[in-house]
């Protein structure tokens, strides 16, 4: 034999070994299985103790029980807030239905771009910064394992406390690759985004769509996570209790302050230096109807916001094993229902004689603002009479706010958003009855309001509300009114009369529909001016 | 040749054309149409602001007929479209000098 055959020969035999080797590693397990596992239809054989992890298999010790119970525990925590999450991320096709429903036919694609492009530009910023500066400092993600790598909190110290101010880490979530951090990054992603979308309601049909882009960055990066920190993230406002013994200091368990009420000042800030639509307002000051063009999309819209608040009041636990979720989800069912039949009652017997549909939508959206806050800290009798109160609030406040101060707010997002969050957390001072909570933001026992034993919880929950209404109104002025120096805020009065869709987007919203006179500007209340160009206030 | 402009309420419609198909003439051309005459417009709500909206939904049939027809149709139409209640509608009866059917070429009362 040659030594090539020879070699030849030891490698065909190799290649045999091997072959066989791997033919048995493939069937002999399966031969070892064959008799363990007949076909399973209603499920009560599969998951057993074979399923834990053990060194002798089916057999764990228990130490080695212990561990999966821990991770099965951490395992639905994170699945509840990723879940969540997800309906609280559908939140922006209501968000773009109600928008779109009550504004204008002319208007549609933009509003709809508006209610779209905001989505991605609030998430990349809260990616960039946002989230850093909310929960940089927030300590142990205690409901998701602990990991505590979120532990840089920019604080200032005066009479002797510490006041929270902003988070620095996880920028770009560099340094932060943790699965927790993950998926609380999603969570409070989608919670911004929510606030972010809020404004584009009271702004809509005049608004620039660069200057909505612009807007949208700063959202994400600095409006909201600011205030964010200060109530979530560890900061000051979650300290009042702590410092200054004020209740467990400010409390909002799902954000009536932190998203709703920011939105909204944003909205009124930003309502208030665009300066009404064209035809909004007449000589004399008196208020126009402006019908929007769609009352099935403002409807629909409503139940997918309603649809997606069991994700965003729930969810806010950060733990399915927190049972108190379905407290927290009945709560805020029956505010929905409360808020939405007292704005209907209020408008058919006492302000008009119709029960106005988008009035309905309002009151049921002003009841879900408001149990925001307290839905973790209430009873269900006060829950419906939280949501009843902000039925009737709404409808006031669009009264008010259209009427007095003379601010023109198409879908009511100021209305509903900034006057019923402000309500929603001043409720949780109220009616919290301390059978939830304990060791909230660090103070011991359990959260209650005025009516059931601390008035101190409703002294945080007013300064929370000023401080949001200080910062939010004080940041969104500068930040709009910048955004006006350098491109401006508003569309040309032309543009806004024949509808923005085509200047700004390029494309009508609607092609083969032909608009009628309803989506047009009310003709009587435009004043000429200079050579016919209708005069538009804008600040 | 009469040319007629049929203003109704947009409900008469089915009625006012099968009067019309009875009276020998299934040919009309149609326009939905807003107006008013004294008849007041809708008073729609919108977030508790009232609002009037001066023109209502109307139809308006447009039907060229012989000089003899004239009166047979104006007593169906009539008839077919009348409620009694403001609102009612119209017809404007004025003359045509000349018709003509494309298909054929034909001219005058045969192209009716």
């Amino acid at each position: 034999m040659t030594r090539m055959h020879r070699w030849k020969r030891w490698n065909d035999w190799g290649r045999a070994i091997i072959l066989g080797v791997f033919a048995a590693s493939l069937v002999l397990p399966l031969a070892a299985q064959a008799e363990d596992r007949a076909p399973d239809p209603s499920g009560a054989n599969t998951g057993t103790a074979i399923d834990v992890p053990a060194a002798t298999g089916g057999a764990p010790t228990l130490g080695e029980v212990a561990a999966q119970v821990g991770h099965n525990k951490v395992a639905i925590n994170m699945m509840w807030t990723l879940v969540t999450g997800f309906l609280v991320m559908f939140m922006q096709a209501g968000f773009a239905m109600v928008e779109t429903g009550l504004t204008r036919a002319k208007n549609v694609a933009h509003t709809m771009a508006m209610n779209f492009m905001i989505y991605p530009l609030g998430m990349l910023g809260f990616y960039l910064c946002g989230f850093a500066f909310m929960f940089g400092g927030l300590g142990a993600i205690g409901t998701m394992g602990g990991y505590a790598g979120l532990n840089h909190e920019v604080t200032i110290h005066l009479f002797g406390k510490s006041f929270g101010l902003f988070g620095m880490n996880g920028f770009l979530l560099s340094g932060q690759y943790d699965v927790a951090v993950f998926a609380l990054f999603l969570f409070q992603m989608v919670f911004m985004d929510t606030t972010a979308t809020i404004p584009t309601g009271a702004m809509a049909e005049r608004w620039k769509y660069l200057s909505f882009f612009i807007y949208g960055w700063f959202v994400g990066t600095i409006l909201y996570p600011i205030y964010g920190n200060w109530v979530w993230g560890g900061g000051w406002l979650a300290m009042l209790g702590q410092n200054f013994g004020l209740g467990h200091g400010h409390v909002d368990f799902a954000g009536s302050s932190v998203v709703h009420l920011t939105g909204g000042v944003i909205g009124l800030v930003g309502a208030w230096v665009l300066g009404p639509r064209i035809g909004k307002y007449n000589k004399d000051g008196s208020p126009n109807a402006i019908p929007g063009h769609s009352i099935p999309m403002a409807i629909i819209g409503t139940f997918i916001l309603a649809f997606g608040w069991f994700g965003f009041n729930p969810g806010s636990t950060l733990a399915g094993t927190d049972l108190r979720i379905a407290v927290v989800a009945v709560n805020t069912m029956l505010a929905s229902a409360t808020g939405a039949v007292a704005a209907m009652l209020w408008m058919w017997m006492v302000r008009s004689n119709k029960p106005d549909p988008s009035m309905m939508c309002n009151g049921m959206l002003a009841g879900l603002v408001a149990i925001t806050a307290p839905c973790a800290f209430v009873n269900s009798g006060n829950a419906c009479l939280i949501g009843l109160i902000a039925g009737v609030l709404v409808v006031e406040a669009v009264y008010f706010i259209e009427r007095v101060l003379k601010i023109d707010d198409p879908v009511g997002a100021i209305s509903v958003h900034g006057v019923n969050g402000a309500w929603g957390v001043l409720s949780l001072g109220l009616f919290a009855d301390g059978t939830y909570g304990d060791g909230w933001n660090g103070v011991a026992g359990t959260v209650k309001g005025l009516f059931y034993g601390d008035g101190g919880q409703l002294v945080a929950e007013c300064i929370g509300v000023l401080a949001n209404v200080v910062y939010i109104g004080a940041v969104s002025f500068v930040v709009f009114k910048l955004i006006e120096a350098v491109v401006g805020n508003r569309v040309h009065p032309s543009v806004e009369i024949n509808g923005l869709d085509v200047p700004e987007m390029g494309v009508p919203g609607y092609v083969g529909i032909k608009l009628d006179k309803h989506s047009e500007t009310p003709l009587p209340v435009l004043m000429p001016v200079g050579a016919g160009e209708p005069q538009a206030a804008g600040r | 040749m009469k040319k007629l402009e049929v203003i109704i309420r947009p409900e008469k419609l089915e009625a006012v054309r099968q009067a019309m198909e009875a009276v020998g003439y299934p040919g009309i051309t149609l326009t939905e149409a807003e107006g008013h005459g004294k008849q007041k417009g809708m008073t729609q709500q919108w977030r508790g602001e009232t609002y009037c909206v001066p023109f209502l939904p109307k139809m308006k049939l447009e039907i060229v007929i012989a000089d003899a027809d004239l009166e047979k149709m104006i007593q169906a139409v009539t008839k077919a479209a009348r409620t009694g209640a403001v609102g009612d509608g119209k017809i404007f009866v004025s003359d045509i000098r000349d018709v003509v059917r494309i298909r054929t070429g034909e001219r005058g009362e045969q192209a009716i």
